[in-house]
């Protein structure tokens, strides 16, 4: 069951480095959230603490809150683990288990967590593929191992190893970022499919992407929100001159 | 003008360089061939003398000029597997500590502590296995085993305290080193992106560990075992304090044995004609069961296809070159 994303008045601290500043966003259920901004602006922090995956490094501080659905995830009920699972992740780099075939790589998620047994894996297994994509051009070896795979082919792969632990929301860190134009068309595509289901939030460096793919834009600049708008208007109107100026250094 | 005088000057330099350094690479692939020629060659009366039944007798009596080569070859594999039994579990699980879950701050002085257990000369683990290790296994573990399980061939008393198993507990602190440092290396060396891929599918920490960074790495694992067992195998001066050095087949752990190495280091500076050829024998056959063994070692890391591995290869073998294993 797809979940909104709340993020309230949020600071993060690596050290003494505040890398986020108080940033308050919503990413709206069942759309495509884009966080643009420069290299080392806090957008990729904000991103991995909506799955506390920040907290695997030590020496880190977070403030503020962050909701999934009505669920505070700093909340002491949460287990950072199962949270993990409800919060599906794609990394910057493909990175498919070098050691599993296509199949196992897919299947590695619902044996972790038990969710399917014997034939249902199988099935969900298929299902998963078909659904990122990847099915028609991997069916007839399954076998083979992951980590041979086109670098587009291995993405969507990440992909669909994601969909099978049934998520709540979708995490993508610069997803497209080393593939060629073609992969990227291709993740593109997906993304716009994914978005039926689920809540997508995003991080990428290519604007034409974020203006592609997400219904909703936020500027990010040295940890500060500066800018949220619907994308249309966000890349024709901005408001802030800050934003107008990356956008036309960047577009023009 | 200029440009012509430079390109023949540094022409000259260049060449000299690259003769130097190509005589230093020739000189050494001779070193090892030569040291390979004279042992194999000072080895050949006692080859023409016994041929393979020198593999396949167990009589070494220098006095009748019989020698055979079963105790010693027993003494050596029986040693060295029990020394990577006990050392696999603990050097893969502080492998493992130090590689994914102490703080980055603690890793440096921890994995500085491990490695100067490789520096430690061997004579002095031999010293310690003496008079430390021996006399608390005759009274302690040795006795105990002696007193319960006596009545299995392998536990049969009297307990030493020097012998199998005295020489085995310390190969096995001895290998410990070699295997959690390559190891280790070959663990960090498993992408990040995998590690946080795996977290990011709800996964424990444990779970990452033998689900993602054990499987990729077990190439490389499986490469440091070896290294530490061609260690264990090529021992010599520490064996030799502990094990009694009683050319017998070794039945129980706890009676004196003989290794390869040990044998050829009490016996040779008294042996002359047929007996020293025959620790010369001896010492072809240790020499080219380690060469395979690292050979096969070398395989393990350099598989293509595990790019774990060979991420991890360039560290790996420069730590090998340190160590001098």
């Amino acid at each position: 069951m797809a979940q909104g994303v709340n993020i309230e008045n949020y600071s993060f601290w690596y050290g003494r480095t505040q890398v986020v500043k108080n940033i308050s966003l919503s990413a709206p259920v069942r759309q495509v959230t884009a966080l643009i901004g420069p290299s080392g602006c806090g957008k990729t922090t904000l991103l991995r603490s909506i799955n506390r995956l920040h907290e695997l490094h030590p020496g880190t501080k977070a403030e503020g809150r962050i909701a999934i659905g009505e669920e505070d995830i700093f909340s002491a009920a949460v287990d950072p683990v199962d949270l993990r699972r409800r919060v599906g992740m794609i990394f910057q780099k493909p990175s498919p288990f070098p050691h599993l075939s296509v199949f196992e790589n897919v299947a590695a998620g619902l044996r972790l967590h038990g969710l399917a047994q014997g034939k249902e894996v199988a099935e969900r297994v298929e299902a998963c593929l078909r659904k990122a994509a990847l099915w028609e051009e991997v069916k007839d070896d399954l076998g083979r191992k992951g980590a041979l795979l086109s670098g587009g082919q291995q993405q969507r792969l990440c992909i669909a190893r994601a969909l099978a632990v049934e998520p709540e929301v979708f995490l993508m860190d610069e997803p497209c970022a080393s593939l060629d134009p073609v992969g990227t068309m291709r993740i593109e595509e997906l993304i716009r499919e994914l978005k039926h289901d689920y809540t997508v939030v995003i991080v990428t460096h290519n604007m034409h992407q974020a203006s592609r793919i997400s219904d909703q834009t936020a500027f990010v600049l040295s940890g500060e929100l500066v800018e949220v708008g619907r994308t249309k208007e966000f890349f024709l109107a901005p408001q802030d001159p800050r934003t107008e100026a990356y956008l036309t250094w960047k577009i023009g | 003008m200029q440009a012509i005088r430079r390109a023949l000057y540094s022409g000259t330099r260049e060449g000299v360089f690259h003769y130097v350094t190509l005589l230093a690479a020739l000189g050494l692939v001779a070193l090892v061939v030569s040291i390979f020629l004279v042992v194999t060659l000072q080895s050949a009366p006692a080859w023409r003398a016994f041929g393979l039944s020198f593999l396949t007798t167990s009589i070494w009596d220098p006095m009748a000029n019989q020698f055979g080569a079963v105790p010693a070859l027993l003494g050596t594999v029986i040693t060295a597997v029990l020394a990577l039994a006990v050392a696999t579990p603990l050097s893969i699980g502080t492998a493992v500590f130090l590689s994914e879950i102490v703080p980055q701050s603690w890793r440096r002085p921890l994995s500085f502590v491990v490695e100067l257990l490789a520096a430690v000369p061997s004579v002095v683990y031999g010293l310690w296995g003496l008079f430390v290790l021996a006399p608390w296994l005759r009274t302690g573990l040795g006795q105990l085993l002696a007193d319960y399980l006596g009545f299995l061939p392998i536990f049969a008393g009297p307990s030493l305290g020097i012998g199998v198993l005295t020489a085995s507990l310390v190969l096995a602190i001895m290998v410990l080193p070699t295997i959690t440092a390559i190891s280790g290396e070959v663990m960090r060396g498993v992408p990040p992106e995998l590690r946080e891929a795996m977290f990011a599918l709800g996964a424990t920490r444990w779970e990452v560990v033998t689900k993602v960074i054990l499987p990729s790495s077990k190439s490389g694992i499986a490469g440091a075992l070896l290294l530490g067992l061609g260690r264990a195998i090529g021992e010599a001066i520490a064996v030799t304090m502990v094990i009694g050095n009683a050319n017998l087949i070794p039945v129980s752990l706890l009676a004196p044995a003989q290794t390869m190495a040990s044998l050829i280091v009490s016996e040779f500076p008294e042996a002359f004609d047929l007996h020293l050829s025959a620790l010369l024998l001896l010492a072809t056959l240790l020499f080219s069961i380690t060469l395979i063994i690292n050979l096969i070692a070398a395989w393990f890391f350099y598989r293509p296809s595990q790019h774990v591995a060979a991420t991890a290869k360039g560290s790996v073998w420069a730590k090998l070159l340190r160590k001098g294993s």
